[in-house]
């Protein structure tokens, strides 16, 4: 793009340059605009929703924020979640979402636009994805030239790796975190490449508004210092390294312990400790440089002996005490899992559970990144030729982010601003060298030694002077290369939109599907539930279901709920996995004691809603067996062959399980008898359905996708719930005969009073 | 102002006659003291070096204090003044972390704001004498004396305000 600005107008100077920035300006904000543009499919498809499941979390946050002022927010202790434990909303949250949705919205109704809240909160991915390829721009720049910072910008505007955590109403942290990650990212290089403290301190500005808005606060935390770890044994340690790092870490960390959920991790956790102890490393390396400028090298040398012996000491002691007292607390569990990708499975089923902290199928690599991703190891090739301080960070920062992304699949995200960049360094010196076509100069036959003279001065500050420059001359292989990338990048144009309209537009909490003609048939039980449940039950009614859709029901029914989307107590969830896990009996111990008025299930038989709760089952069971090994235990609900199954062969453990029972409870009497179909798992299930005695139905959506059970009361003649069903089924044979077709055992042996 | 300019003008021409040892010489030219001219500079540096009398091999405490020696003589008003004020926060903040471990950390936000104040103005102020020193002339090209001494300020704002903000 720049490119032809560069040879169309080379005539006058003054002139080229100011039009050159107004077509700067316009691209840029083509871009920005393409960028938003390409993320609205979901609003013009579906409407304007908020989507999945956190982004609830954060929607209510932000009306509550909006509604009580910021200290009520800042204060916030929600009872209507975690019941009856409650949470410390206000003191257990990045914050930085709600409060740039709330400034936004709070600045427009200034100037007398009031714009719901809801609009503020789906649109900010969208708005904050163009500030995104802005940075970007920035951040390129800095490596190599404007040329490349447009190319950057416009991959990352559009790239799907981004696009995955951005489109409208996706309204998570991520939504505002990437934009300020490249910003601080930005921020730094030219700290380091200035040797400002004003830049260090913007830098640990807007480190702080990254560590208020998102907790992968933690990689800028740990790859600057790696950046400045790795200049130093590089032997490029200069004084502007340490301005800047000085400054960015004193101001950063300081200000990152304002926001109340961080508090004290900066000086106590390992995460932080690669940043501290580079910053002790600095200090002693800035004396030792001042004191290599006051002596001849010989004394130097003896003076560093005794200084490497002496801190040694000082700092192994250091450590042991602070180790042996327990100052410095381990790592925590979710960052294990990033070196040993096996931890979580067996220690935290809580973290392995959940889908998008599996680690990454190769495939996805190419579907997120397409043609960038073979570009990408290219970029950092070329890198390594130039070799600045700042093509350092573009390698550190590859390095880390592709053995993070292979860990774990939203880490995608922090891979893709640098493929981008590394990628449009790529084509940008492709472009660079196959462009030279265009210049008006362009030599005849006879003057072919004067054009490699030429081309050796415009281009040696890319190339390394030391290598002898290679010119292309044929006009066919100019034409040739140019017009394969250009045919690649509108290709990668065309897939990036394919792959936002099919796979990442999709709200979750609407459900599209095609009729057998091709028109769109929308399913919507999800808010179908969630309304029925706002208006026919009480105010205070406590709704159980497993933790993937408490953010909702607090989000669309308003309703308080026992455990959500905030895993903050193993335990509370570890419980709803046994009631759900468990016969009915026991189920009912635990409901009545937690209060619990409605549970709610997700169940996809009928449609073929593949993630619904019999799915997540498993899960639930090993999240339960981690606390009560010995009430629930995951071999029983495999058959003897060790399969998951449903249909008759699921052992008597399963078919007991409330899950199951919720979840085909009166499923077979939809179909004619012995015809009953699971379509999610394939299975036929027995005739006979299960029967329920401590819950009644009280509704199921229209494609039976939630279904919600009320919690029976106790009996008024306190009788337990089995001998209440057995009389009304109206086989009187006396409390204490056995029931016909029901095995004795299976009567409540254990009798349940309030 | 202008002396600064002056003193900034003049000092690449030692170090350019004397290739030797040119990274003391440099830091010799800028003196405060007006009387210190860019002559007597030239001749202090080499009579440093040879009063010390140092050999490969004399020890750790015989090379500190010749630095010491040097420093004394070498360093112009301003720097030290600098060197004094960051002695003072090492000392303030070793005194802060004496009574951490003796007498207990219970308001830790209070002794963290405390001694991260220090501590960050500390680093800053290594900063502002590491940008101000004319031996780094070339590595901070775009920062000036008086730039170097607005971004101190700032920074120091921004970290007073948090410290402020953090204490309670």
């Amino acid at each position: 793009m720049s490119t032809t600005a560069k040879s169309t107008l080379f005539r006058d100077p003054a002139s080229t340059e100011s039009v050159r920035s107004i077509l700067k300006v316009v691209i840029l904000l083509t871009i920005a605009a393409a960028a938003v543009a390409s993320r609205l499919f979901s609003v013009i498809r579906f409407e304007s929703i908020i989507h999945e499941f956190d982004p609830w979390f954060n929607f209510r946050a932000s009306k509550y924020l909006v509604k009580h002022g910021f200290f009520d927010f800042w204060n916030w202790f929600d009872d209507r979640t975690w019941y009856p434990l409650g949470r410390v909303t206000g003191g257990t949250l990045y914050p930085g979402l709600m409060v740039t949705s709330g400034a936004i919205w709070h600045a427009l109704r200034m100037i007398s636009l009031p714009v719901d809240i809801r609009n503020i909160c789906v649109l900010l991915a969208p708005g904050f994805s163009g500030l995104t390829a802005f940075a970007t721009y920035l951040f390129t720049k800095e490596m190599k030239d404007s040329g490349a910072g447009l190319l950057a910008a416009a991959f990352m505007g559009i790239a799907p790796g981004y696009i995955s955590r951005s489109v409208a109403g996706s309204y998570d942290n991520e939504a505002i975190a990437i934009f300020l990650l490249m910003f601080t990212f930005y921020l730094w290089i030219k700290a380091a490449k200035l040797g400002s403290a004003m830049w260090g301190g913007l830098c640990a500005l807007f480190y702080f508004y990254m560590v208020s808005a998102w907790g992968g606060y933690v990689f800028i935390t740990n790859l600057i210092p790696l950046h400045v770890f790795v200049l130093i044994l590089m032997g490029r340690y200069s004084g502007r390294i340490y301005v800047a790092y000085s400054s960015w870490y004193a101001l950063g960390t300081l200000a990152s312990m304002q926001v109340p959920f961080v508090g004290f991790l900066p000086v106590k956790t390992s995460e932080h400790m690669a940043a501290l102890g580079i910053f002790g490393l600095i200090q002693l390396v800035a004396f030792v440089d001042y004191l290599r400028g006051q002596v001849p090298s010989k004394q130097f040398n003896t003076l560093l002996r005794a200084l490497v012996i002496l801190i040694t000491v000082i700092s192994f002691t250091g450590l042991v005490t602070l180790t042996v007292t327990g100052v410095i607390a381990p790592w925590s569990g979710r960052f294990y899992s990033l070196w040993d990708t096996g931890y979580a499975k067996i220690h935290i089923p809580i973290i392995a559970s959940v889908s998008e902290h599996q680690p990454t199928a190769w495939p996805s690599f190419f579907f997120d990144l397409n043609m960038l991703i073979w570009l990408f190891p290219a970029g950092v090739y070329l890198s390594f030729r130039q070799l600045r301080d700042e093509h350092v960070f573009i390698i550190v920062y590859s390095v880390m982010a592709s053995y993070f992304a292979g860990v774990m699949v939203r880490l995608m995200l922090t891979l893709t601003p640098i493929v981008c960049v590394a990628a449009a360094i790529t084509v940008s010196s492709i472009f660079d060298t196959y462009l030279e076509i265009d210049s008006p100069e362009e030599p005849e036959e006879d003057s072919e030694s004067k054009k490699a003279k030429k081309d050796k001065k415009e281009t040696g500050g890319f190339l390394s002077s030391k290598a002898p420059f290679i010119g292309i001359y044929s006009i066919t292989s100019k034409v040739g290369v140019v017009g394969a990338f250009s045919v690649y990048l509108v290709l990668f144009v065309f897939h990036c939109t394919w792959v936002t309209s099919n796979a990442y537009s999709s709200p979750s909490v609407v459900l599209a599907s095609r009729m057998p003609d091709g028109s769109q048939h929308i399913i919507d039980d999800f808010r179908e539930a969630y309304y029925w449940l706002r208006k026919n039950t009480a105010e205070d009614a406590k709704i159980m279901s497993w933790w993937d859709y408490g953010y909702q029901i607090g989000g669309m029914a308003d309703r308080t709920t026992l455990v959500d989307n905030n895993t903050w107590n193993n335990t509370h969830i570890a419980t709803v996995g046994k009631a759900m896990a468990s016969r009915e009996e026991v189920s009912y111990d635990i409901l009545r004691k937690h209060e619990v008025d409605y549970v709610l299930i997700i169940f996809g038989g009928l449609l073929g809603y593949s993630g619904d709760d019999i799915n997540k089952f498993l899960w639930m069971v090993r999240i339960a067996e981690g606390v009560w090994p010995a009430e629930v235990q995951e071999r029983k609900f495999f058959t003897p062959r060790g399969e998951y199954k449903v249909d008759h062969e699921a052992t008597d453990t399963m078919k007991n399980s409330l899950m199951y029972k919720m979840s085909y409870y009166k499923f077979p009497s939809l179909f004619p008898p012995g015809q009953a179909q699971d379509r999610v798992r394939g299975a036929r299930l027995p005739a006979e359905g299960p029967v329920l005695h401590t819950l009644d139905e009280a509704f199921t959506s229209e494609n039976w996708i939630v279904r919600i059970y009320k919690v029976k009361d106790l009996d008024q003649f306190g009788r337990d719930h089995f001998a209440v069903s057995a009389f009304e089924s109206g086989k009187k044979k006396g409390k204490k005969g056995g029931m016909a077709g029901r095995a004795p055992g299976k009567r409540g042996r254990r009798v349940v009073r309030a | 102002m202008a002396r600064k300019n002056a003193a900034r003008a003049t000092t690449p021409e030692p170090s350019a006659v004397r290739p030797t040892t040119p990274n003391t010489s440099v830091e010799a030219a800028p003196k405060a003291t007006p009387s210190t001219t860019p002559a007597a500079a030239t001749t202090t540096s080499p009579s440093s070096t040879s009063t010390v009398k140092l050999s490969a091999n004399s020890s750790p405490l015989a090379v500190a204090g010749a630095i010491w020696e040097k420093y004394q003589k070498d360093t112009p008003q301003r720097t030290k003044l600098i060197d004094v004020f960051m002695g003072f926060l090492v000392a303030v903040g070793a005194l802060q972390f004496v009574y951490c471990v003796v007498a207990g950390n219970y308001p830790f936000n209070a002794f963290l704001a405390g001694f991260s104040a220090t501590v960050g103005q500390f680093v800053l102020t290594a900063s502002l004498r590491i940008q101000t020193n004319p031996a780094n002339k070339t590595e901070f090209s775009s920062v000036s004396p008086e730039r170097a001494f607005a971004d101190f300020v700032f920074g120091s704002l921004i970290l007073h305000f948090f410290c402020v903000n953090f204490i309670n």
